[in-house]
């Protein structure tokens, strides 16, 4: 009897044994494919801008973007224009996925009654696995077209040509840990025509930007242009901004305080005109809703069914 | 009492010797969440198993980002937000047929049997036991498949209220698998 125990006991044990056992081997078999497996990093932002910049997120392939950026006052207006809430600046814009690494986008803004065509590359995505890549790195152009009406008596002065503007950028990011991600911005902004003579053309400008997980909706986010080109500089202030993004089911809503009244950046890295120091700030806000608009994740599965019923 | 456990192990030893074992790499896991508000179905065509047959033991392995959902949106929130496969990338199942015998598995005949073991996803795991079929095919491969409900509380997969009743409480799964016979390398 005593034997009977001793031997129940230990062939039971073999048969946990055996599961890990043949966990193992599974592990072995599928090795070759796991190596060849690269994780992309997702998630380095949770919307298409940081809060006023573009950040390396592009909507997916075959995804459509709306936004809708508001920019109420300056809060120090007092309290007959509502601290602010009287004034706005909005722009509506559509960004476009066409495949995994480029985005378009267009859009129109109430200040200077701007229209914004932009597109934007991912060139390096940050990845572990079978390739080991540490950053994610995107090229970002901006075309600006303003439609004030010209000056009566000086329209022939005015033409598309001159109402032109292009905003350059590098997005070079990273996300260091779930809860932290980190962007850098080089921008370049030419300006076809500009008011003065001593007016630069073209505007240099270094920016950053951050997000910070809170919970696994929201996120504390952060902004800064540091603007290198000295006459503008001079005239003008370094875009400061903080927020929240609030993500839920499909949207993001992105609340800010910011002391740019712009939504783009051919006019935030070198038209900003107030500062935080005399209370010039906005609060606003961006709301960002996407829609599928071509199922590639359909033709995904039908590829890979066929992969499967073949072996 | 010697020749009974002599008897035993040589019975014990006759299965290892007679092991077969079957494999995937393209296991087909779905599972389908429905509500009010909104159904849900997400798609895995790469989950990899093992199947022994001297044993009836049966192991499962898949990556939570291969489940493929209609709306990308959908699938980088099932990533980073429920079932945070950052942190724990794989859904594994380490279990055995109940009460198994190698005759069970007899070419062209469906069976019915019974599946347990534990589950282990996002960090949790539990013991299940369902239902399945098992059938072995003329061409030598061996299909199972099985239909279960899971409720992704149970492994403390916490839904976000401004989402809550998009996603059902107990979702149903949906195992098909094809297994190849494992080639002795």
């Amino acid at each position: 009897m005593k034997y009977f125990l001793v031997f129940t006991i230990l062939f039971n044990s073999f048969g946990l044994i055996a599961q890990e056992d043949l966990m193992n081997l599974l592990n072995e078999e599928t090795a070759s494919e796991e190596k060849k497996k690269i994780v992309y990093t997702t998630a380095t932002f949770k919307s298409t801008r940081i809060i006023n910049s573009h950040s390396i997120e592009n909507p997916g392939k075959g995804v459509m973007q709306f936004i809708i950026h508001h920019r109420f006052g300056r809060i120090n207006s007092g309290w007959r224009e509502f601290f602010g809430l009287d004034n706005a600046n909005i722009r509506l814009g559509f960004e476009y996925g066409i495949n995994d690494w480029v985005a378009v986008g267009f859009g129109r803004s109430r200040n200077e009654k701007l229209y914004d065509l932009f597109a934007k590359a991912k060139v390096l995505r940050q990845s572990t696995g079978s390739l080991k890549m540490p950053l994610s790195l995107d090229v970002v152009s901006t075309v600006g077209i303003n439609t004030l009406k010209a000056i009566p008596g000086r329209e022939n002065e005015m033409n598309l040509v001159r109402r032109m503007s292009f905003a350059h950028q590098l997005l070079i990011a990273r996300k260091f840990h779930e809860y932290f991600s980190l962007q850098l911005m080089p921008t370049w902004v030419h300006r076809n025509l500009v008011p003065k003579r001593t007016d630069e053309n073209d505007v240099f400008a270094i920016g950053a930007g951050t997000a910070i997980k809170l919970t696994r909706s929201v996120r504390l986010t952060g902004e800064y242009h540091y603007v290198l080109s000295k006459e503008t500089a001079n005239q003008f202030y370094n875009p400061v901004s903080i927020g929240i993004d609030i993500e839920t089911g499909g949207h993001v809503f992105q609340l800010m305080l910011t002391n740019s009244i712009d939504m783009v950046d051919n006019l935030i890295v070198p038209k900003t005109a107030g500062t935080w120091r005399n209370g010039d700030i906005h609060f606003g806000f961006n709301v960002n809703r996407v829609f599928t608009i071509v199922d590639y994740q359909k033709r995904q599965q039908k590829k890979l069914l066929k992969a499967q019923q073949k072996g | 009492m010697k020749k009974l456990f002599f008897f035993a192990a040589l019975v014990g030893l006759l299965q290892t010797v007679n092991a077969q074992k079957y494999i995937t790499r393209t296991g087909y896991i779905r599972f389908f969440s429905t509500t009010s508000v909104e159904d849900i179905e997400a798609k895995n065509y790469q989950f990899t198993s093992i199947l022994d047959a001297a044993t009836g033991e049966l192991v499962f392995k898949g990556l939570m980002k291969s489940f493929q959902f209609p709306k990308a949106l959908m699938q980088e929130h099932f990533n980073e937000k429920y079932v945070e496969s950052d942190k724990y990338p794989n859904a594994e199942f380490k279990g055995k047929i109940k009460d198994f015998k190698s005759e069970i598995l007899k070419v062209g005949k469906v069976v019915e049997v019974m599946v347990e073991g534990d589950l282990t996803m996002h960090g949790v795991t539990k013991k299940v036991s369902e239902k399945g079929t098992v059938e072995l095919k003329a061409d030598g491969k061996v299909v199972a498949k099985s239909q279960f409900k899971v409720k992704p509380e149970d492994y403390s997969i916490k839904i976000p209220s401004l989402v809550r009743n998009s996603i059902a409480e107990v979702l149903d799964i949906f195992v098909d698998i094809e297994y190849s016979p494992l080639e002795k390398k």
